[in-house]
């Protein structure tokens, strides 16, 4: 297919259909309200239902029937959007079904600003909502990126049976880029034959999220458990971008890493031996991309449109929390490249 | 020449064809030729990537810039600014009208239009034949309807603005160029310009494409996007 100039926004929203995706509910927000327009238009010409919900909290709950009647479902909003979907988020999570979810993130906290932000890390990586449980989450740098992460998101969530969460800025979703649209499912997926579709004569389905004696609450959890631990032996994924000789490592993820590349570009120009390790999954965090640098790596630059909130995953990762120097901005303001050139220099002294 | 275009020039066209790049480049070189420039951005439709964002360096340039009555770029209120129609009434000023997408976008213009001598007015449409929905003669011409009968105001002009911003070459320019003079021929409105943006055409510009030749710095884009 030949590419087309798309705004991240519809252009996830075309992914998801090509991706098999029929269902949609959700709410307009800024910046992320191109995603309903767009598929308000194009799902009902492929025979597809878009529902605009009353509010987030419903639109969360359609997507949770939806999921459970076996059907490739996706809801998308914005940071204070996405707030109100956690509770539903848990109980999707908790009955093991798949559904995807895009958060194109904006300044906040609270209503915040609608410029771009990434301050919901540890609400999407963490667990906004209560409970032992991950999501699966997605990072893309670019539109293009973002339509590709979005196919793969429901294959994961079909194949891990968990909901998996599309984590871009409004910048990605305001952004027009050339994109294509190749979908290959990579995944062999099983049929969902414990889907709800209907009682007629067929064998009784169930979906289970009430577990109320604490043992077998408990062996539900650990469960869970396992595909988690599956997912973080498969699934970790990241971009090295000119590490092979690196001292020196920045460490940042959608929107902000497309401005640390811009700034790894003067830097290398002055001589510095610095590149950028850019998770593309946040959960799992690529804790392998950090092991096999070892001792190598100097200093890890964290960079982020928020004040920090990766900074105790890589901590982790590297497993040496003095290695690590944090440049943030945060409540929507975008850092300028010369900015993170500056905190490049800092940190790394004269040391070329 | 800019000069020979009509003294209100509006600038429409389908959501996300980069009528704002266009106006902005427009305003930039149309002041220097030393007029006196007006430009009014009544986007109500998107929320970054305006023309207001370019205020300082419109303003450095001698521009007028007009936008929403109510000042904030992190603001998202459909207001525009009573100070939209001076510039229509004054024949002193140039005016460039920078609108918003679609049919929607054009909405605004119903507080002008009362006031628009259609003798003084030029309605260009900005066409990227890479966006679905007009890459096909088809597409732009049910584009151009949607718009004329939102405004009550008729294209006089379209701009060849075909490209896939970093990925741009010779090629994207030839195959908007073709979908175009399919349009011409049947609604007869010609192409007024063809417009890229110098430093990320990799090739040179083929010759004989309709329109006059618009090349273009990128204003509305930082280097890493």
């Amino acid at each position: 297919m030949a590419k087309v100039l798309m705004k991240g926004n519809e252009a996830v929203g075309k992914a998801a259909i090509e991706a098999g995706c029929r269902f949609f509910f959700g709410y307009p927000i800024t910046p992320q309200s191109e995603v309903p327009e767009y598929l308000s238009s194009e799902l009902p010409k492929v025979g597809g239902v878009f529902v605009q919900a009353e509010s987030e909290v419903a639109a969360i709950n359609m997507v949770y029937g939806a999921a459970g009647a076996g059907a490739r479902v996706l809801t998308s909003s914005s940071s204070p959007g996405i707030a109100l979907k956690q509770e539903g988020i848990g109980y999707i999570s908790n009955a093991g079904l798949p559904a995807v979810i895009i958060n194109m993130m904006r300044g906040g906290p609270g209503l915040g600003t609608i410029q771009p932000g990434q301050a919901d890390y540890n609400m999407a990586v963490k667990g906004g909502s209560n409970g032992d449980y991950h999501n699966i989450v997605l990072a893309p740098a670019s539109v293009q990126e973002a339509v590709d992460m979005v196919m793969e998101a429901f294959d994961l969530a079909d194949y891990y049976g968990t909901p998996v969460i599309v984590l871009a800025d409004g910048l990605i979703g305001q952004m027009m880029e050339p994109v294509e649209f190749n979908y290959v499912c990579k995944k062999e997926l099983a049929p969902k034959t414990w889907a709800l579709t209907g009682k007629g004569d067929g064998e009784k389905h169930m979906v289970e999220n009430l577990v109320i004696e604490p043992d077998e609450c408990e062996a539900w959890n650990k469960k869970h458990f396992e595909t988690y631990a599956k997912i973080e032996a498969n699934e970790q994924a990241w971009e090295e971008f000119l590490m092979d000789d690196a001292e020196y490592a920045f460490v940042s993820y959608g929107t902000s890493s497309r401005i640390v590349r811009s700034a790894i570009g003067y830097l290398r120009e002055a001589g510095y031996k610095v590149g950028m390790i850019r998770p593309k999954t946040l959960w799992p965090f690529p804790t392998k991309a950090f092991e096999k640098l070892d001792k190598k790596i100097k200093k890890y630059m964290d960079v982020e449109m928020s004040m920090g909130q990766m900074v105790q995953d890589v901590a982790y990762a590297c497993n040496d929390k003095n290695k690590i120097e944090f440049y943030g901005r945060t409540g929507g303001v975008v850092p300028a490249v010369d900015e993170i050139v500056e905190f490049g220099k800092k940190v790394m002294g004269g040391d070329k | 020449m800019l000069t020979d275009d009509k003294r209100i020039r509006i600038i429409t066209g389908h959501y996300g064809s980069g009528k704002t790049e266009f106006a902005v480049n427009y305003t930039m070189k149309l002041s220097q030729k030393g007029h006196k420039i007006a430009i009014a951005d009544l986007d109500i439709v998107n929320v970054y990537f305006r023309s207001r964002e370019k205020k300082k360096e419109l303003e450095a340039a001698g521009v007028m810039v007009i936008a929403s009555s109510i000042e904030g770029a992190g603001l998202d209120v459909p207001a525009v600014s009573a100070a939209m129609t001076m510039p229509a009434r004054e024949h002193s000023f140039d005016y460039i009208v920078d609108l918003g997408g679609n049919d929607v976008g054009t909405m605004v213009l119903g507080r002008l239009k009362p006031i628009l001598d259609p003798a003084e007015v030029d309605f260009f449409m900005v066409v990227n034949a890479y966006r679905p929905d007009t890459s096909t003669p088809e597409g732009v011409i049910e584009q151009k309807e949607k718009l004329e009968y939102s405004s009550g105001l008729k294209v006089t002009g379209f701009i060849n603005n075909t490209n896939l911003i970093r990925e741009t070459n010779a090629q994207c320019l030839l195959n908007g160029d073709a979908i175009l003079r399919e349009v011409t021929k049947q609604t007869g409105v010609p192409v007024r310009y063809v417009s890229y943006v110098e430093e990320l055409m990799t090739e040179e510009v083929p010759r004989g494409l309709a329109g006059e030749l618009f090349p273009m710095k990128l204003y509305m884009r930082q280097t890493w996007m």
